[in-house]
């Protein structure tokens, strides 16, 4: 039997904030625009150009450290990393290192094996670098920088976790705190959350840590799960004949389920960190964090609680629906329009979960308005529409965002409940379906379900389904 | 004559400050990288514990923007003194193996 | 009285009174620089054509009474590392040959917004390294008081064309003693502010926490009404100040009585010329006679200065000059074989070899395991000159000393021993590290006939006192020019 090894992860998560412009200059940090047209001198580099920090910045960074109970430094400052790359423009970062805005929290997560608090030991600001697009026809490389100078957190964890199923619940822990901040989407697909894996193993039961590696390139959960299991078993393999793990830094490939090590001779990793001295130090007084704190939004487990409070729903649908501030925000603002809390979550429970699903979405990929799914609940309440309309109309409001009222008057899916025209058309069924009617007549029961379904189908399913059942009983009296 | 400078630490420093030097200007940059540093260990002849370093002369602090855009499409100016450019980006050498 | 003799403030108020136009201004000074730039060479770039379309509607504005301060219609030279918007910028460098920037540094917009013509760009020491002008990447400048000498620098273009008339004031920057320096030796005077007092955005930094942008003028009075111009709070740049006055004018008094001025001993000591000594004592006698309180005294800690400053400024313009790189903008080399390739070539054939001295020294005292030993030890280093300088302005109102140890070398005397030449800056060094304003007026010329300066220090954002002491001091002498004929005779052997 060969030795138990124990894995050592400690994560560093890139965030991308969600301020209107960046961190040192007034361009846009709007996404999926045209090459280098959100660029100004400061974001580009230009000689004699100066960076200004966004106040916003530094609000958002004290939102998220204060969520995550870190400390906040209250005299912080901004130092250049120095090195050469082309999505650099000034080829220096300007980031964190001395002193980093917070400092010393940490977040509790739960798995399979029960609670436990994952330590966060900073978080700092610093600029994103700009984006490299591999130009295939020349074999040239090109250079955006619409992305340069966008705000970004990073936030450095303890090496506390032990597996993947921890990575992924503290990584879902906090995801779910930043976006109910709103300090960023979060969207790991897109870029705005990103993280590096750094590992270890050692034998178990050793109190010392293992030589790391640390992991780039990791855009889906999936990803860093299977990178987490490749990298501990390289590491293992490489233990076990011997040999030593090297410190490196290494590029995850998901397609080959490989990763490589990312090292040159012309990359020295040598940052040559100093303080910046185009920025001033910034200084965090008490009054500032108690006004951060009383702006702080309400966060999920208070969220379940005034849920539980203040609507009568499930704790369970409770639970799933405050797992995405974006479900929760729907439910909120529709439930504040119709009044109808548990339809709401039903409509969220089922049918949005069952689309998100069918199409592949998140919850933050949603689009509809809250005042449609409203509207819909209340179309629904009234009789307007049956139940099976309802569902029509729900998938194109999650796919248009239509207005369901107009979208029902439009198509003419109102139920009928003129009860004469009804009568009228069941008792032309009955005429048309003797068999049917001879079989119900002889003590098979389910023969009427035939007959309902005949109706339904000759009102254009505009009927109600409980008075065609009154209705045709009656008539086969 | 000072040694302290060897002919590793100026091809290191090479690769970080990203200049490529010759035969002669590396052995001359040893002469005067030396003598400077022998002349800036004077600085070791003073007693500064316990002084804060001063990165900032003022007390300036908390100098800030709002958050609010007033850049528009510069990109026509950003791209002006490029060296190469193409499809409105900067064009370097390819950048992936 | 040509009007090439006319201060810049003289010149403004005749063109105030109509007596002589915008555009004779500036065709005088170009024709100054047509007869002497060819010897001189204060200027990398001129563009008359378009001096004479600015000086047509800065003219129109004065017509009209929307241009009325002091400087309007003057013509101004520019030191090469301000940026101006279609307008070649190169810091002497041929990493920037080609680059023309598509904004203005806000200190020149300040002097645009006053109404001053831009001549052109003047020479300097390749990205303000230098105190000769002779790292110059574009040919060196000569001083117009003996074409065999240098001019100082690195703002030496800007300074020599004020000495020769090419231009009726300038601009400059200061990060060891670049304006203060050259003024000396050019005969001009020349401000260094206080940190923070002029906007740097869009002077191309060379050390940051050290740079300031500072007037050049034929006097006193002149260089007052240009800081006064282009001094702004300016929220583009974090690091400026806002000050509670911007008015320096109202300094120009004929008063120091009562005033106390101390002169460092440490100033006076070994390597000082005689000439320069005495020439520097006269004029503290001068002002003594005027009823200030001189006295020697005990600064401490100058000869820390100049290492401290070399570490400094090394490391961060280490870090600045990263972006010259041939990704987006300068030169970029013909010939490489990939990225690494393209961007070491570029950068060692387009920065000089002092440039490359500097960035390899600021490289190593950052790199992993001296950052501790070098570079904090000299921000230690820069607290205690501070400190030194506290205590002293708790006694003086002003220091005075001299500027540089000697009047201006030989051509091609300087670079052949970089540390001998870095010694040159030890009295104007600490005045950058410890961010204080600093001026240098002329106060005599040596048996050579070549100009001394004066210099004096004042606390932080005590301008005011500094200028009203030069120009107290200015009022025992007239101004003395260098003998341009001479220059012009003298197409150099």
């Amino acid at each position: 039997m060969s030795r138990q090894y124990e894995t050592v992860i400690g994560l560093e998560v890139h965030v991308e904030l969600a301020t209107k412009t960046k961190i040192f200059c007034a361009c846009s940090t709007e996404f999926g625009s045209a090459p280098n047209t959100h660029t100004c001198p400061v974001c580009t580099g230009m000689p004699g150009s100066l960076p200004v920090l966004n106040k916003q910045v530094v609000e958002y960074a004290m939102a998220v450290g204060l969520a995550t109970n870190c400390k906040i430094n209250q005299y912080c400052k901004f130092d250049r990393k120095n090195y050469f790359y082309p999505d650099n423009p000034q080829n220096y970062q300007i980031s964190q290192l001395y002193l980093p805005i917070c400092h010393d929290g940490g977040i509790e997560i739960e798995t399979s094996s029960g609670k436990k608090v994952i330590g966060i030991h900073e978080i700092h600001m610093e600029e994103d670098a700009g984006k490299l697009i591999h130009d295939e026809w020349e074999d040239c490389s090109l250079v955006d920088y619409n992305r340069s100078g966008v705000p970004l957190i990073e936030i450095v964890s303890e090496p506390d976790m032990r597996s993947a199923e921890e990575v992924t619940a503290y990584l879902d822990k906090l995801r779910l705190i930043i976006q109910y901040l709103g300090a960023s989407d979060c969207k790991l697909q897109e870029g705005s959350m990103r993280a590096d894996v750094n590992l270890s193993v050692r034998e178990a039961g050793s109190g010392q840590l293992g030589t790391r590696t640390e992991m780039k390139n990791l855009n889906s959960f999936k990803a860093i799960g299977r990178a987490i299991e490749g990298e501990r078993a390289r590491q293992i393999e490489l233990l076990e004949e011997g040999k030593a793990v090297v410190q490196e830094t290494r590029r995850w490939d998901d397609n080959k389920e490989y990763s490589y090590a990312m090292r040159s001779k012309e990359d020295a990793q040598d940052y040559r960190y100093f303080p910046d001295p185009d920025l001033v130090p910034v200084m965090i007084s008490d009054e500032w964090i108690q006004k951060v704190k009383e702006r702080q939004p309400e966060l999920r487990t208070e969220k379940l609680l005034r849920y539980r409070k203040e609507f009568d729903i499930p704790q369970y649908d409770a639970e799933i629906i405050t797992a995405s501030k974006k479900l929760a925000d729907i439910f909120e603002e529709a439930t504040a329009v119709c009044g109808k809390p548990k339809k709401v979550s039903n409509w969220l429970m089922v049918e949005t979960l069952r689309l998100l699903k069918e199409n592949d979405m998140e919850p933050e990929d949603i689009r509809f308005s809250p005042e449609n799914l409203a509207k819909l609940v209340l179309l629904t309440e009234a009789g307007t529409i049956n139940s099976t309309v309802a569902k029509e109309v729900f998938e194109e409001v999650f796919a248009r965002d239509i207005d369901p009222e107009a979208y029902v008057e439009e198509r003419g899916l109102k139920t009928v409940n003129d009860e004469g025209a009804l009568r009228e058309t069941i008792a032309g069924v009955i005429a048309d379906n003797p068999q049917s009617v001879s079989d119900y007549k002889s003590g098979k029961e389910k023969a009427i379900g035939f007959l309902v379904g005949q109706t339904m189908k000759a009102m254009k399913g505009k009927a109600n389904p409980s008075a065609v059942n009154k209705i045709l009983k009656e008539l086969l009296q | 004559m000072s040694e302290r400078i060897s002919d590793e630490t100026i091809e290191y420093v090479g690769i970080l400050a990203k200049l490529e030097l010759s035969q002669e200007e590396k052995e001359q940059a040893k002469i005067d990288m030396g003598r400077m540093l022998d002349y800036i260990d004077k600085l070791n002849e003073l007693d500064t514990s316990g002084v804060e370093p001063m990165s900032h002369i003022f007390p300036v602090h908390n100098v800030f923007r709002e958050d609010t855009v007033t850049n528009g499409d510069d990109s026509q100016n950003m791209l002006a003194n490029a060296p190469e450019k193409k499809n409105g980006a900067f064009k370097v050498p390819k950048t992936v193996e | 009285m040509s009007i090439l003799s006319l201060t810049a403030v003289q010149l403004g108020q005749k063109i105030k009174e109509k007596k002589i136009s915008v555009r004779e201004a500036v065709e005088a000074s170009q024709e100054q620089i047509e007869k002497l730039d060819s010897t001189l060479h204060c200027y990398v770039t001129t563009d008359a054509k378009k001096a004479l379309e600015q000086a047509g509607h800065i003219q129109k504005k004065i017509d009209e009474g929307t241009l009325t301060g002091p400087l309007a219609g003057v013509p101004v030279a520019l030191k090469d590392n301000l940026c101006t918007e279609g307008m070649l910028t190169t810091c002497s460098s041929d990493i920037l040959g080609n680059f023309v920037p598509t904004y203005t540094a806000e200190a020149v917009r300040n002097l645009e917004r006053q109404g001053a013509v831009i001549l052109g760009k003047t020479n300097m020491d390749e990205f303000a390294m230098g105190s000769t002008t002779e790292t110059s990447a574009y040919g060196i400048t000569r001083n117009p008081w003996n074409t065999d000498h240098v001019p100082g620098g690195s703002s030496g273009g800007s300074c020599a064309a004020v000495a020769a008339g090419e231009c009726f004031y300038a601009l400059g920057s200061d990060t060891g003693g670049s304006i203060r320096q050259p003024s000396s030796f050019c005969g001009v005077t020349g401000i260094k502010p206080t940190y923070g007092t002029v906007s740097r955005y869009g002077l191309i930094a060379y050390g940051s926490s050290l740079d300031q942008i500072g007037p050049v003028g034929k006097d006193v009075a002149d260089c007052a009404a240009i800081l006064e111009a282009i001094a702004s709070y300016d929220k583009k740049d974090s690091t400026s100040v806002k000050r509670e006055s911007y008015d320096f004018t109202s300094a120009l008094v004929d008063d120091v009585k009562g005033m106390k001025i101390g002169i460092p001993r440490d100033y006076l000591g070994e390597g000082l010329d005689p000439e320069v000594k005495s020439a520097v004592l006269s004029a503290a006698k001068t002002l003594e006679e005027k009823g200030a309180c001189v006295e020697e005294f005990d600064l401490s800690l100058v000869e820390y200065a100049i290492p401290a400053y070399y570490v400094i400024a090394s490391a961060e313009a280490s870090s600045n000059l990263s972006r010259f790189d041939g990704v987006k903008y300068g030169y970029r080399t013909k010939e490489y074989d990939g990225l690494h390739s393209m961007y070491k070539k570029s950068r060692s054939e387009g920065f000089g070899p002092e440039v490359k001295r500097r960035i390899m020294l600021g490289s190593f005292v950052l790199s992993s395991g001296y950052y501790d030993a070098y570079y904090l030890k000299a921000l230690r280093t820069k607290a205690l000159i501070k400190q030194a300088f506290d205590k002293a302005f708790q006694k003086y109102d002003l220091i005075l000393g001299p500027v540089a140890p000697t009047t201006a070398p030989k051509l091609g005397k300087s670079l052949a021993d970089p540390l001998k030449m870095y010694l040159g800056d030890i009295y104007t060094i600490s005045v950058n590290l410890a961010g204080l304003p600093g001026m240098s007026v002329p106060c005599g010329t040596d048996s050579k006939g070549l100009p001394i300066g004066l210099q004096l220090i004042g606390d932080c954002f005590q301008e005011k006192k500094i200028i009203r002491a030069a120009y107290a001091f200015e009022q025992t002498r007239s101004y003395e020019g260098p003998n341009l004929d001479r220059v012009k005779g003298g197409e150099e052997a």
